[in-house]
């Protein structure tokens, strides 16, 4: 599996939410700004936006998806596609919805989103496990070159 | 279809029972309440008319003040038209949700019996609360009786609501003595007060599934000022608008209301600055001045106590030549909150009248007919003199040796 297919970057950009906030001279003044600081998560009509997958829905500028949180992270989860069996665990179990997966298949890690908490590892029932922790700065083909062997039951 | 309920041309109601038949004429959607003496009566009362099929409503009981206007800060923001009523401590463990409900521009009408903050603890009506809660980015407005608290939750709705001011408001009136004493109310008909207040107008409704939107978003220091200063403009901005519901309630009641009331004022040298039930006490002493001492006395009550009316204080007081400014809480080492305001009003007038702080009140104490025609005496004194012959801040109506802070720099 190549190292491109697991950082799925989807929408997001280091922004801290202020695109369509500009006015071409810097940042608009507070004549401009939203009442009540409220802000459109969509952009146009959303209505169903609940049953379309993430990279159909139209995020608004606005919306925390669309801004990375990656620099938080100092350790992060490495996906090992040769050893997962799609059991949806760590789908289900990551805080941060940054597992990806797309009909009950585990495509890999949104890097965007990730925080590196190590929950998805810890879930992952698999011998070994798919999914490891390594530093930030491991190279995915350092990492997937090295991975353990099946452990053996000790008796 | 909600059952009618009889009313009378003429009700005798207290002012809790006046407020909460605003709350019912209203259809107000939601009211979210954790009850406090003395405003208790008018969350339990919008709780049996929904109970008894008079209003389609839900009343929500939950645990705290905090969470009361929580809940009405959801409900608002889901687009309903959301009330509930508060005192005191209550108030207090309110503060925090008020700020959110007033940033995130949320019309959210609050019926506030004021009543004193403890320690010592006490029931008893001062303003303590609601000074509390002069910054919180709420409009407040004052009822002096229980008519003035049925009309004044209705007009509240109105305000609040209007597109172009999408405020929360306050509707405060004195604990006990109004909240508890019953007097001549004339309601309006169901149907003309629906007609007046009209159905709210959703701005931003959580409910709209075709745009989800995030209330409140967090800005830090590139946004906050920005939001503050929209929303403070939103405040100042929003006085014609109360001008012209008032105009429209008067219209249909013949009841007249006004951002500053002003009595016997056309020609009064001495006056008194009040709010609350005081201001009845207050007119009647300046009645008596007049009558027995000759003394030209006035009152001014500030029936908008934010957005705080400064031109029309200004324009109320332009000819007065002595002013007892009355602040009915405990000022915790500086002069009262409304001496300050109507102080900084008349510096910047042409007449500079003579300004003085009275502390009265408090917990509860009563202010008395004869309290008010001293301070009217006291302050043709000054006028006389052409100076401040006492401190600027006395305390009035207290037992022990005089209590008084801080005298006029004169050479």
């Amino acid at each position: 599996m190549s190292v491109e297919a697991q950082d799925l970057k989807l929408l997001a950009n280091d922004n801290r939410g202020q695109s369509g906030l500009e006015n071409g001279s810097g940042l608009v003044g507070w004549e401009e700004v939203t009442q009540g600081s409220v802000l459109q998560s969509f952009d146009g009509n959303a209505t169903g936006i609940a049953l379309k997958k993430q990279e159909e829905r139209a995020y608004s500028g606005y919306n925390s998806y669309t801004a990375t949180v990656a620099s938080w992270r100092i350790i992060k989860p490495v996906y090992n596609r040769d050893v997962c069996i799609d059991c949806q665990n760590c789908w289900v179990w990551c805080p941060d919805t940054s597992i990806i997966s797309r009909d009950k298949q585990m495509l890999g890690i949104d890097y965007d989103h990730c925080k590196g908490c190590g929950v998805c590892v810890e879930v992952c029932p698999t011998n070994p496990k798919s999914l490891l922790m390594y530093g930030e700065n491991t190279p995915m083909e350092d990492a997937l070159s090295a991975w353990p062997e099946k452990k053996k039951k000790e008796k | 279809m909600a059952v009618k309920f009889d009313l009378n041309e003429r009700e005798v109601w207290d002012g809790n029972y006046a407020a909460s038949q605003a709350l019912r004429q209203a259809d107000v959607d939601v009211v979210i309440a954790y009850p406090i003496t003395p405003s208790t009566p008018i969350v339990e009362n919008y709780g049996s008319y929904v109970a008894n099929g008079y209003i389609n409503g839900e009343f929500v009981m939950v645990e705290s003040e905090h969470a009361a206007m929580s809940g009405c800060v959801g409900a608002s923001a889901a687009g309903g038209r959301v009330s509930t009523a508060t005192s005191s401590q209550g108030f207090a463990l309110m503060a925090e949700v008020l700020y959110q409900a007033s940033g995130m521009r949320l019309p959210i009408v609050l019926n506030v019996v004021n009543r004193a903050l403890a320690s010592p603890l006490n029931v008893r009506g001062d303003h303590a609360d609601m000074y509390l809660g002069r910054d919180s980015g709420w409009l407040q407005m004052g009822a002096f009786n229980a008519q003035e608290a049925y009309d004044l939750a209705l007009c509240a709705f109105k305000i609040a609501e209007n597109a172009s001011v999408r405020l929360p408001m306050m509707v405060h009136q004195d604990g006990f003595i109004t909240s508890h004493t019953a007097q001549n109310v004339y309601p309006l008909t169901d149907e003309t007060a629906i007609n007046f207040v009209g159905k709210i107008q959703p701005i931003d409704d959580m409910l709209d599934f075709s745009r989800p939107i995030t209330y409140g978003a967090q800005t830090e220091e590139d946004w906050h000022f920005e939001h503050k200063a929209k929303q403070h403009k939103a405040i100042m901005d929003s006085m014609p608008v109360i001008d012209s519901v008032f105009a429209e309630f008067k219209e249909i009641t013949g009841r007249e209301y006004n951002r500053v009331e002003k009595y016997d004022m056309e020609d009064a040298d001495v006056v008194i600055v009040g709010l609350g039930s005081t201001v009845e006490t207050a007119r009647v002493a300046a009645k008596n001045m007049r009558e027995t001492k000759g003394i030209k006395a006035g009152v001014v009550a500030i029936r908008c106590f934010r957005p705080f009316p400064y031109e029309e204080v200004r324009e109320a007081l332009k000819n007065a030549k002595a002013i007892a400014v009355t602040d009915r809480s405990s000022p915790g080492g500086a002069m009262g909150a409304f001496f300050n305001e109507v102080s900084a009003a008349m510096y910047t007038s042409i007449n500079r009248p003579i300004v003085t702080n009275f502390i009265y009140g408090l917990g509860g104490r009563d202010f008395s007919i004869e309290e008010g025609e001293r301070i009217f005496a006291e302050q043709q004194v000054h006028a006389d003199a052409g100076y401040i012959t006492t401190e600027i801040q006395q305390f009035s109506g207290l037992r022990g040796p005089k209590l008084a802070f801080f005298k006029t720099e004169r050479s």
